[in-house]
């Protein structure tokens, strides 16, 4: 092979493997990449039922109900908008009534988000970053409350 | 008065660096060995200095001097004394000084070390490490100062954050930042090389121990992270393509990529130019960790408390660095002569290939980790690229770079012959098969794409021993042979074929846990027995013990197989009162590779409780394989030809300017 040969069967090579990569990044965002939306987004958007979200905001005092089988309901409010969330397993460590919250779930016809996942703060002053927005879209935030942190699972 | 003098030490460290940033440079020019050979003594002497440095803060937190303000932020009088130092770099400035003091200490190492170097090079390589200190220590100045006073010096600390008072903190930050900052040599021998304008396969031979070191500490610290996370979030998972993870793989990645260029420019004096981007690119992926996890971009257990003056310098030094080293390499790459050639089916040809699909899977982390960055800054719209888009992306491309790795060590150098190659590996090929016709008929067809993960896992570890028993001549050869064979044969071939080992192991048990892990979330009462993957549990009851600075709910499970007690499992939730915070401390028991993970939940005034229990199959392959390419590493690292102090060629020796 001469000199031109090789270099171009390289480049060909890596397009190849680039214009592979590129495809399956295109079609990985198209499926696996999911929202976040506040209760007020999911009021004014009505998200279709089976879309996949993450939601954040505080857990409505008086709102959680344990039921058999580590099944919990609670609900999630941003101060103006509730959504209703379902989820059965564990929660987090510092979930708690009036404290932060994001749950990952699908939505259903009625509006429940039935979750898979629920993340709590992970640190007693630290309130998930997420939370924090939603909670300042809505104007239900005061500045100095807390500092944006990270969450726990 | 300590902490002062750390202050001042740190002080001292950036004069000596702002010296060492220039005089070399200017010696170098004007081939003044005097100028050039006072980069040698300030290189130790800053790393000395920042040990003094770090020695004062360690001091301030072994003492529990309160009146530091960030001893009192994360410090506790009560805690143990290990974590009492470990909290040193536990926290955001604490952690830039480790940063600083790994980066001085690899600046002193090449100084005390690199004795064989060529004058010149070896003072530009000080220089531009030094250029990375003093940014860096100028960032710690004037953005994080841990020895900050607090008046009046408050009774007691805050504490620190739990989660982090955990032995993992005293091994995975240390050994995570001797890989980051390691790659720094890396990038400062190919803006060394740039600037000089000459390169050659001598550079290559230089570059690669101190890349392999890099390399080394940081698949341990990750595979560290990994475990820690593992036992210490409560539901056993072990990788969350998380960022803050991904701003460690990716550098991982990037510079496995550059270690198996280093060796094409090694051996063939090709590549050069590729390899010098990959060095470039490679600490770059580190300082953009280092952004990452520091600047508070990201919110994760890794971001301790923010403040935005810090993200935009850390911003600045970024910037500085990458755009600075790619100006510089756009600018002078072509000064660099054109290295050798190679037919495409070659071991070059399979090196090339091995970079290809490392830098494109780093590509498609590097996409998922900064893409939702990038449009929550344009759009707003917040989202989470989370394990589907990774394992959509990165896993197909690692599949094919697994696939091929066998071929590699087996292709000869300048023309390889892929037929022959082929059919060596015909045995590998034969144990992939057999491992995969053999998972169907035990797993009955549920799922599809692992028996092909566990095949291909068994082919690559058949294909490292297919290339020992080459190179050995193992069944061909009498074994007397075999054994001079296996004497005379290079460490690094050794190396190689341990760490491509040691990778598939860890693909093993990342494929077993994910897929055959057994899982079950329940309430339990006393004397309830739980059972999962043939073991059965039973609850013994909760009580309440102390710790040093917590409260502990214990919960006790005897664990039989069968009929036969195997031992207790006692899963804990302590509470920390000064953080009014809870960890939860899994319990473990290993069983052969695989692992019974239990955790408590909440727990009810009956004395009930939730667990969380999991059978995770061959899941301690994924950290031990991780161990196995560090010693495949090691023992590469230990060929006669990278160690220090090898007989250098006539040549070269010839060249060097009389000193």
């Amino acid at each position: 092979m001469t000199r031109k040969q090789r270099r171009l069967s390289l480049i060909g090579a890596s397009g190849f493997v680039l214009a592979v990569a590129l495809a399956l990044v295109l079609s990985a965002m198209r499926d696996s990449i999911v929202f976040f939306r506040s209760p007020s987004e999911i009021a004014e958007q009505h998200p279709a039922a089976g879309t996949r979200l993450r939601i954040g905001g505080l857990v409505k005092s008086g709102s959680v109900t344990r039921g058999e089988n580590l099944n919990i309901s609670f609900v999630v409010t941003d101060g103006k908008n509730d959504v209703p969330v379902h989820y059965q397993g564990i929660v987090p460590d510092l979930f708690r009534e009036g404290q932060g919250v994001v749950a990952e779930g699908k939505l259903t016809a009625e509006g429940t988000l039935l979750a898979d996942t629920v993340l709590a703060k992970h640190d007693e002053r630290y309130m998930p970053r997420e939370v924090v927005d939603a909670l300042k879209k809505a104007g239900r935030w005061q500045e100095g409350e807390a500092t944006p942190g990270g969450t726990q699972r | 008065m300590i902490p002062e003098l750390g202050h001042y030490a740190l002080v001292l460290a950036l004069a000596l660096g702002l010296v060492q940033s220039v005089a070399p440079v200017i010696g170098a020019r004007r081939r003044d060995g005097t100028l050039m050979r006072l980069a040698n003594s300030t290189a130790l002497m800053q790393f000395v200095f920042v040990a003094l440095s770090f020695a004062a803060l360690a001091a301030c937190y072994v003492t529990s001097d309160f009146s530091v303000l960030t001893v009192y932020e994360n410090s506790h009088s009560q805690m143990p004394l290990i974590y009492k130092f470990t909290s040193v770099w536990g926290n955001h400035e604490g952690s830039m000084l480790l940063w600083v003091l790994i980066l001085a200490l690899f600046g002193a190492l090449v100084a005390a070390f690199g004795n064989n170097l060529p004058a010149t090079l070896k003072a530009l390589v000080l220089a531009v490490q030094s250029w990375i200190a003093s940014a860096f220590y100028l960032f710690i100045l004037l953005t994080s100062n841990p020895f900050l006073r607090l008046a009046p010096a408050p009774f007691e600390g805050r504490d620190l954050n739990p989660i982090l008072q955990d032995p993992g903190l005293a091994i995975h930050p240390p050994l995570l930042y001797l890989g980051y900052v390691g790659f720094s040599i890396a990038f400062s021998f190919a803006i060394a090389a740039l600037i000089e304008g000459r390169i050659d396969a001598a550079w290559a031979r230089w570059v690669r121990p101190w890349t392999l070191t890099a390399w080394m500490f940081l698949t341990l610290g990750i595979a560290m992270g990994s475990y820690w996370a593992y036992y210490t979030l409560g539901w056993g998972g072990f990788w969350f393509w998380d960022p803050v993870e991904n701003a460690s793989l990716m550098p991982w990645l990037a510079g496995t990529a550059l270690l198996h260029s280093a060796v094409v420019m090694e051996k063939r004096n090709a590549l050069k130019i590729w390899t010098i981007l990959l060095a470039i690119l490679t600490f770059s992926l580190s300082l953009i960790g280092t952004f990452l996890v520091r600047s508070g971009v990201l919110t994760s257990v890794h971001s301790f408390a923010n403040d935005p003056r810090r993200g935009i310098f850390i911003l600045a030094i970024l910037v500085l660095f990458i755009g600075g080293g790619l100006m510089l390499f756009a600018a002078r790459a072509s000064v660099l002569k054109q290295g050798g050639l190679f037919a495409p089916v070659s071991r070059e040809g399979a090196l090339v290939l091995n970079n290809l699909f490392l830098t494109t899977a780093c590509l498609t982390v590097l996409t998922g980790t900064l893409y939702p960055l990038a449009l929550e800054a344009l759009t707003g719209a917040k989202i989470t690229v989370g394990g589907p888009f990774f394992n959509l992306t990165f896993g197909p491309l690692m599949m094919a770079l697994m696939f091929a790795i066998p071929f590699g060590p087996l292709l000869a150098w300048k023309r390889g012959d892929l037929l022959g190659a082929a059919q060596r590996l015909m045995a590998a090929f034969g144990v992939g098969l057999a491992a995969v016709a053999a998972v169907f008929a035990l797993e009955g067809g549920n799922s599809v794409l692992a028996p092909f993960g566990v095949g291909l896992a068994f082919y690559v570890m058949a294909g490292a021993l297919v290339d020992l028993v080459e190179r050995t001549g193992l069944f061909r050869l009498p074994l007397a042979t075999v054994r001079t064979r296996a004497a005379g044969l290079p460490r690094s071939a050794w190396g190689s074929a341990i760490a491509h080992f040691g990778i598939a192991l860890s693909m093993l048990g990342i494929i077993s846990a994910a897929t055959w892990g057994a899982e079950r979330i329940v309430e339990v009462k006393p004397s309830q027995t739980v059972s999962l993957s043939g073991y059965d549990l039973t609850f013994e009851g909760l009580r309440q013990s102390r710790g040093p600075n917590y409260s502990a709910l214990v919960g006790t499970f005897t664990v039989r197989k069968g009929n036969s007690i195997i031992g207790v499992m006692q899963p804990s939730k302590r509470s920390f009162a000064t953080r009014s915070m809870t960890t939860n401390e899994a319990a473990l028991m290993i069983r052969g590779a695989g692992q019974l993970y239990l955790s408590l939940g909440d727990s009810n005034d009956d004395g009930s409780t939730a667990i969380r229990l999991y059978y995770k199959p061959m899941v301690m392959l994924i950290w031990l394989g991780a161990v196995v390419m560090m010693l495949g590493g090691a023992l590469s690292l230990s060929d006669r030809r990278l160690r220090v102090g090898a007989p250098k060629p006539a040549a070269k020796s010839a060249l060097a300017p009389a000193e």
